[in-house]
């Protein structure tokens, strides 16, 4: 799987060759640092490339991890993210990945990131139930409400996986299918077609098959 | 931040229209694409507004088309709007004539606007 690491900017539109107006997202993407090469003959057992980006305050690293970059020659970064039988671009550890390395224009890819925290919500956002549709016949304080959780003297409990109010977003979650719509090399910008989850400035790995 | 405005300058296509106002009188030449068929088609009114900036600027045309109002909104960077031409300067005292929505026949008629000043300070480009 070829990828990169980048940091959501933000969402604009775009006209596409049809004259229509899409929704896209600005990804800040790369250069990535290489900082570890896996192979099938070392130890590690299979091929893949691991990279890091976005840079990270010494004193936010374990001192683990600093050794990890120091043997890349890099400083320490926020982001790391392996890619297994990466073959777009043969990279020796301490290299740099550019974006237009490893995609172009018009290919299809995932960006897989982290949600929007939501908090405690109810039932109705966090599971699309449709709540109670009647403000009148009877209905006080219900609208959002659940309803029934199961059935009563058998079986005597609430069955495991009952979807119920609680934390929403935070997750990470793979938006698959996105198009490369545009690419500037020089600044580190490509377009996507659509949203990707995340607050602006989170990480998004890009991935492709 | 500074990224979405470098791409949004980029992706920004500079029309070469003539520059027009609020209350002018315009015709919009635009393609449109039925199937795999592609014709253009005109759409003459008047500006009522001028909205938005950079890539979202947009500007609204307001005709009368058998008696009943049309408003069609175009944004500027469109690639699908082939030409405008100006038919007529109007002369207006706002900068959105949604007034003219409850106005019918003559009360409707924006004044012709017979001094043009053509200097760059009065005439923005669109």
């Amino acid at each position: 799987m070829n990828g990169i690491i980048g940091k959501k900017v933000g969402m604009t539109s775009i006209y596409d060759e049809k004259g229509r107006n899409v929704a896209c997202t600005v990804l800040e993407v790369g250069p990535c640092v290489v900082t570890q090469v896996k192979t099938e003959d070392s130890k590690d057992g299979y091929n893949a490339v691991q990279m890091a980006f976005g840079d990270a305050k010494v004193k936010n690293t374990t001192k683990a991890l600093l050794g990890h970059f120091d043997k890349a020659k890099t400083g320490p970064k926020r982001k790391v993210a392996e890619f297994r039988d990466f073959n777009s671009v043969e990279k020796a550890v301490g290299e740099t990945v550019q974006v237009d390395e490893v995609f172009k224009v018009g290919d299809q890819v995932s960006a897989v990131g982290v949600t929007k925290g939501k908090g405690f919500q109810g039932v109705v956002k966090r599971h699309g139930f449709s709540g109670v549709n009647d403000a009148t016949h009877g209905q006080h304080n219900r609208q959002r409400a659940p309803g029934s959780v199961g059935a009563s003297s058998f079986p005597s409990k609430v069955f495991k996986g009952m979807r119920m109010a609680g934390r929403d977003g935070g997750q990470q979650v793979k938006i698959k299918n996105l198009k490369v719509l545009k690419i500037f090399p020089e600044q580190n910008l490509i377009l996507l077609k659509g949203a990707v989850p995340g607050h602006k400035g989170a990480f998004i790995v890009i991935e492709k098959k | 931040m500074d990224a979405i405005k470098f791409v949004q300058e980029q992706l920004l296509i500079k029309p070469d229209f003539p520059a027009f106002r609020p209350g002018d009188n315009i015709v919009v030449n635009y393609k449109i694409i039925e199937g795999d068929k592609e014709r253009i088609q005109a759409f003459r009114g008047d500006v009522i507004q001028i909205n938005g900036e950079g890539l979202g600027k947009t500007f609204t045309v307001r005709k009368m088309s058998n008696g009943v109002g049309v408003e069609r909104i175009f944004p500027f960077s469109s690639p699908n709007i082939t030409e405008i031409k100006v038919t007529k300067r109007g002369k207006v005292r706002r900068a959105k004539l949604f007034y003219l929505r409850g106005l019918v026949g003559k009360k409707a008629r924006i004044k012709e606007r017979k001094f043009i000043n053509l200097s760059p300070k009065n005439n923005p480009e669109g």
